[in-house]
């Protein structure tokens, strides 16, 4: 069978791209190799490690799980796009404090699941955020560090 | 791990998703959320030769509810499942499975039809929907026939589903009042899939039990009713001797398939212990002393 191909246009942090891709060219590679935001990681590619997570039309999602050519007139959101809206600047900043990273690859994906968990506005206790941080692995930090600094962030949010 | 080559089309209208499978038959795949079919693309355990996208179509996403019976869009997703006030108040089984469906980003793309097509053994929404008397509308070119959950799981990743049919809509009844429910899980990490799993429900009269269904996943090749379990269980009061029949006739309904969550023998001792901690509940829910 030959490589099939579709043109496609979305918007990705903001910016409006069209490109051709092979249809079964999944979310990350085309950002990664089509577009150059390799802030999205390729860990496991198979849904189980969170590390390729962007934000798809206002939620979080599985770049390994979506094709690109499904993305038609969708609205991406990669760690580089959340960064420059500075929407997660606090969390990233106590990220850094709370040294809630050691080699980084996981640090992305779970930015981008926090930052739908901030965008909830709920109280949440440590089950509760660990529940909702379950789909992303970290195999550097035993994930305390991590829970510490988006239970911070979520508290101060909630306050101020 | 990168998917096969494979033809795309999107769908435009129901009747252009089912014209596109009778074309392609079963060498079409209908792409729903894809986040069990896109894992086995990765690792090529599937090669389809044209995916079907189906995500355009909105007249199978919603939930309603007429009185009596709740209707699930095939293409509704977790996360609309999860967050709907008409599940947590008609389909509190639902309800109370459906955190344990996946994880945030999984649930925020995967659909209730999709699960429910694929019939993965360890899936919650199969179990869910077998356990409520759920019917399925399934729709092709030639028409649509409605069959009962009961008669639609056959094996593993089987079920009554035809290559050119489409499942469209779920049709579950809605919990009755003075019935009770149960959902429980066991997995290694919250999300992941389940080692064993049991949906309870039926009528709980302080610690007489009536009605009650006993559906068990993760450890068949496809949810099962466990029929022995509960024609020890129904009409009984529960206690430690009712306990002990009904684990015994557990032996009698499921033979587990092993595999790398753990040996067929501590999964049959899962599912009793589940049975246990199921009905302990249901009395302690329905206001009986436990």
């Amino acid at each position: 069978m030959s490589e099939e191909t579709a043109t496609l246009t979305l918007t990705v942090n903001g910016e409006q791209v069209t490109r051709t891709v092979r249809v079964r060219q999944n979310l990350v590679d085309f950002l990664r190799e089509e577009l150059g935001f390799t802030g999205s990681h390729v860990g496991c590619e198979h849904g189980i490690c969170g590390a390729c997570s962007v934000r798809m039309d206002g939620t979080v999602v599985r770049g390994c799980l979506t094709l690109a050519v499904q993305c038609e007139g969708a609205e991406i959101v990669t760690i580089e796009g959340l960064t420059d809206t500075g929407e997660i600047a606090d969390l990233q900043d106590r990220f850094v404090e709370r040294n809630a990273m050691q080699c980084g690859f996981c640090t992305p994906g779970m930015l981008m699941t926090a930052a739908e968990l901030l965008a909830q506005k709920e109280e949440m206790d440590r089950a509760e955020i660990r529940e909702f941080m379950s789909g992303n692995y970290c195999r550097c930090t035993g994930y305390h560090a991590i829970i510490d600094a988006i239970e911070s962030v979520n508290n101060a949010r909630l306050k101020g | 791990m990168k998917a096969p080559r494979f033809s795309y089309v999107r769908a435009d209208s129901v009747d252009h998703a089912l014209k596109l499978l009778d074309e392609h038959g079963e060498d079409g795949r209908i792409l729903a959320g894809g986040q069990s079919l896109m894992p086995t693309l990765n690792m090529r355990l599937s090669q389809p030769d044209v995916l079907i996208d189906i995500n355009r179509l909105d007249d199978l996403k919603g939930i309603s509810f007429d009185g009596d019976t709740v209707r699930i869009g095939a293409l509704t997703r977790h996360v609309e499942v999860l967050k709907s006030d008409i599940v947590k108040e008609h389909l509190p089984l639902i309800a109370e499975a459906m955190p344990h469906v996946a994880h945030v980003a999984v649930r925020n793309r995967g659909t209730i039809g999709g699960s429910v097509a694929l019939s993965d053994p360890a899936a919650e929404m199969p179990a869910c929907i077998l356990a409520l008397g759920a019917t399925l509308v399934l729709q092709s070119v030639n028409g649509t026939r409605e069959v009962a959950a009961d008669d639609y799981f056959k094996g593993l990743y089987e079920t009554e589903r035809r290559d050119n049919e489409l499942l469209t809509e779920i049709r579950i009844p809605s919990q009755k009042s003075g019935r009770v429910s149960v959902f429980l899980e066991l997995a290694r990490r919250h999300g992941d899939f389940a080692i064993a799993g049991v949906c309870a429900y039926g009528t709980v009269s302080g610690r007489k039990i009536d009605d009650m269904r006993l559906v068990y996943f993760a450890s068949e090749d496809r949810p099962v009713v466990g029929a022995n379990a509960i024609a020890a269980l129904n009409g009984k009061e529960w206690s430690d001797e009712t306990k002990d029949a009904v684990c015994a006739a557990l032996e009698n309904d499921l033979d587990p398939m092993a595999n790398l969550h753990g040996s067929a023998a501590m999964k049959m001792h899962l599912q009793k212990v589940l049975t246990g901690r199921a009905i302990d509940a249901a009395v302690a829910r329905a206001g009986g002393a436990s």
